[in-house]
């Protein structure tokens, strides 16, 4: 039995990939789910209802996705170009920080629309510069991005504990750790009246269809994967390393810290130091189901978000712990990676 | 003389593609047997069944009278049969010792016993003049180094027949003739030798017999010496291949000169106050083993990296800092010393490898869109200019032969109007068919003014394409020579690093 590179991967096999790492998750997940004495099937179903089942589930995992959107989106830039950006929950708090420092009242008195937008382009900046730092010191000493990018985020978030304890602590908030919330008039409307889905949503998949297009219109997208790529061969044609891989870094930044701002605008309201139940990590295993496409990053987003939504309303009804979510998630980032391999190459005897 | 392999019949396809078309031959025992044709006819295919990866869809392979059952590396090996693949399996971490018993020795033993190995190793060596340090880490070793540790790594498994897959790809010249010196002093032993190849003169000279292979066929058996290169060349190409010939002509204003570059990295010194100069219309050819500062100075001249102190002229303009961007806006179209890792990024499209230097442009580009239509249409053009086959321009580049991915890094190279080319091994790894292709090529741009930078461990396509000559020993670069003076002697003095400071 030997491996061999397939000369062809058709598009069907590359979107057969994640159906089947999404399969072989829920498979050997069915098999934890006996050990806890369910039926797996039931407690699929029940999964699937209670992620699906009505009106107010699919807007709660509607929401759920929308911060995974951009983290996954984060991740996929990033990735694309060989930067190994581990970074997007430091990142996505960053930018939760930044929208409640910045959209609590700084900014009275401006349009709203515009107040807005400068929430979150602050907050993109500041995801931005999160990541540029860990970029800049690949680039300049080769200090590997995975270790810097994955520690920095207990720093941020041991910082925003801090800050949320401090100086952006709410006063009104009866002593409970959270910052002071955004303006009301700064939150987003909701998308489907009566549900916490909000506006955001459109903007996280907005964005999906601009990262779409730079990675595969743009002469940037095309830098940015020949880098990732080939950095040799990239270099060789005349491209910047350094530059392409920094815009990548900021875009990547950027993209992480949106996803924190339009939570608070449009979830919270507030920053505590359990807004993220670990979207910045979740976003990574988004970008790899999607195969780092960013159109697949909205399905596989959506995928990931059901499961966490769907796996509360299963654990009520059959009393199978909903970490479940968290041993499905995680199976099926690993079967993704080796469904990858195999969309590369075939077994032949 | 006694059989020492024989092969009847084998037959091997893939999906529709015959690759080994019933072929037969015979290994007599103390011969070499050069097995010789271009990329793509079967040679590997047939090497990797007679060891055993593939089984072969029909015939069979005999081994000193015994019938191997095929599909087992392992049954090939314990009937002696030993193999030196073109990319060496060596781990680099280890030591020569280790490496040789690695795969000879008990998974599961306890200890290894490396006394006895060494002594085995030792005597192996001395046996088979492969001179080896066992202690010594295989990645400090020489190219030609490891190579010798693969084919000991063979013998000490008791291989009595040794098939070398183009062994000579990573070799330079006297390398390569020490080696084939070694391998002739070797067949005294008793063993008996296949080396695959494309290379004439190499066949010529180091084979007793050679058999030809063209599109998974065996078309004509020769002994060497009552046949001639002519005629191999033909056998293999299958139609009359001839490289094209340098006329003479004036040469226009100097295009590039560099004087008194030092080049230096980690205090290794690279390039050591080198100077040279190239007209329009001259080629500029650089001799010389490599790995003596060809790929620096290719480098150098690419933008690539920096000269530590000395100038380079580009006409009148200082290129001392240009980077390959300002390279390629200047005008010099440059050709990687390796395609593979350099030239080409295997998993993007050859009409994205096509423009990816030329992405600033507005014929590509417009306010950072690319434009496709254009794009598909000039790499459309390239294939077809280049003949470049096998390929749309949807195609991914890694699915080209070395032969047509190098002619698509050429035509990429020339489409941007140089005034200089920088063709650093332009020929590495190709087929008649395709050297020639390459050759016309650079003679055609040469005919239009074109200064040319060639750098070649072929001695052979150096002299034959080169106006003036220079020798790089060492990180230094000889006095000029003209090519109507560069005789055999006069190149060899030069290659071996004898030459006065000033003529």
């Amino acid at each position: 039995m030997r491996l061999e590179r397939r000369t062809h991967t058709s598009t069907k096999l590359v979107l057969t990939a994640p159906v089947v790492a999404i399969f072989v998750s829920l498979s050997i997940s069915g098999i934890l789910i006996i050990l806890a004495g369910v039926n797996p099937f039931l407690a699929y179903l029940e999964i699937l209802k209670g992620a699906f089942g009505s009106k107010l589930a699919i807007t709660e995992t509607l929401t759920r996705a929308c911060p995974l959107i951009l983290t996954g989106l984060a991740a996929s830039v990033a990735f694309k170009a060989r930067l190994w950006n581990i970074g997007g929950e430091g990142q996505f708090y960053i930018g939760a920080l930044v929208a409640a420092a910045i959209g609590n009242n700084l900014l009275i008195g401006i349009p709203i629309l515009l107040a807005m937008v400068l929430v979150m382009i602050s907050s993109m900046i500041a995801g931005a510069i999160l990541l540029a730092g860990p970029a800049f010191l690949r680039l300049r000493f080769g200090i590997d991005e995975v270790v810097t990018t994955l520690l920095l985020n207990f720093i941020i978030i041991l910082f925003v504990g801090l800050m949320i304890e401090g100086p952006l602590k709410d006063p009104f908030a009866f002593g409970w750790p959270q910052s002071v919330p955004v303006d009301r008039s700064l939150r987003f409307s909701d998308l489907i009246p009566s549900s916490r889905l909000h506006n955001g949503f459109l903007i996280a998949v907005f964005a999906a269809l601009i990262i779409w297009t730079i990675i595969t219109k743009t002469s940037f997208g095309l830098k940015a994967r020949a880098t990732g790529l080939s950095p040799k061969a990239a270099a060789f044609s005349g491209i910047s390393l350094t530059k392409t891989i920094m815009i990548v870094a900021l875009i990547s930044g950027a993209l992480a810290g949106l996803a924190g701002a339009i939570e608070v605008m449009g979830v919270t309201g507030y920053v505590t130091t359990t807004l993220s139940p670990g979207f910045g990590y979740a976003g990574i295993v988004v970008a790899m189901l999607a195969a780092l496409h960013p159109g697949g990053v909205i399905i596989s987003a959506v995928f990931i978000a059901s499961i966490f939504i769907g796996a509360d309303a299963m654990s009520r009804a059959t009393g199978v712990p909903s970490f479940i979510a968290d041993v499905i998630m995680s199976l099926s980032l690993l079967a993704m990676l080796i469904a990858i391999f195999f969309t590369n190459y075939r077994i032949k005897k | 003389m006694s059989v020492a392999l024989e092969i009847d019949g084998v037959s091997k396809s893939f999906g529709s593609l015959i690759a080994n078309n019933s072929i037969s031959f015979k290994l007599n025992n103390g011969e070499i047997l050069a097995l010789l044709g271009e990329n793509g006819a079967g040679k590997t295919t047939l090497m990797n069944i007679i060891y055993g990866h593939y089984t072969s869809d029909a015939g069979h392979i005999t081994v000193s009278g015994k019938r191997l059952n095929g599909g087992k590396p392992r049954e090939a090996i314990d009937a002696g049969i030993g193999m030196v693949h073109q990319h060496f399996s060596l781990a680099g971490n280890l030591t020569v010792l280790e490496n040789v018993m690695i795969g000879s020795e008990p998974l599961f033993s306890r200890k290894s016993d490396q006394k006895t190995a060494r002594k085995k190793l030792l005597s192996i060596s001395e046996k088979f003049g492969l001179p080896v340090v066992p202690e010594a880490l295989i990645s400090s070793l020489s190219v030609g180094e490891k190579q010798r540790v693969e084919i000991l790594k063979a013998l000490y498994r008791g291989a009595k027949i040794l098939i070398l897959d183009e062994p000579t790809a990573v070799l330079a010249r006297p390398e390569a003739e020490r080696l084939f010196k070694t391998l002739r002093d070797m067949t005294k032993e008793g063993l008996s030798l296949i080396f695959i190849s494309h290379k004439l003169h190499e066949v010529m000279s180091a084979a007793d017999r050679v058999a030809v292979l063209r599109g998974g066929k065996i078309v004509a058996e020769r002994n060497t010496n009552e046949s001639t290169k002519e005629e191999l060349a033909e056998l293999m190409v299958g139609r009359h291949v001839e490289r094209p010939i340098r006329k003479k002509q004036k040469f226009g204003k100097i295009v590039i000169q560099a004087s008194d570059i030092f080049m230096k990295n980690n205090n290794k010194t690279e390039l050591d106050n080198i100077s040279f100069k190239i007209r329009e219309g001259e080629i500029l050819g650089i001799v010389g083993v490599s790995g003596n500062g060809q790929a620096s100075l290719g480098k150098l001249v690419s933008g690539m990296e920096k000269a530590s102190s000395g100038r380079i002229y580009f006409y009148d303009q200082i290129m001392n800092n240009f980077s390959p961007r300002d390279c390629i806006d200047a005008g010099i179209g440059r050709i990687p010393e390796d395609r593979n890792s350099e030239g080409i990024i295997g998993e993007l499209k050859i009409w994205e490898n096509s423009i990816i230097e030329r992405l600033h442009e507005p014929n590509f580009t417009k306010r950072g869109f690319i434009l496709k239509k254009p794009s598909q249409n000039f790499s459309q053009n390239l294939i077809r200019d280049f003949d470049v086959r096998g390929a749309t321009t949807e195609t991914e580049a890694r699915l080209l032969s070395g032969g047509n991915m190098q002619k698509l890094v050429l035509g990429r190279a020339l489409s941007i109007k140089p005034r200089l080319i920088i063709a650093n091994q332009p020929t590495r790894g190709l087929d008649e068919g395709a050297i020639a292709a390459v050759h016309e090529a650079l003679l055609r741009v040469r005919s239009m003014g074109v200064a040319i930078l060639l750098i070649s461990e072929e001695l052979e396509e150096a002299v034959g394409l080169a106006d003036t000559l220079q020798a790089m020993v060492k990180g230094r670069l000889s006095e000029p020579l003209t090519a109507e003076d560069a005789d055999a002697t006069q190149l060899g003095l030069l290659m071996a690093g004898v030459w006065s400071k000033k003529p």
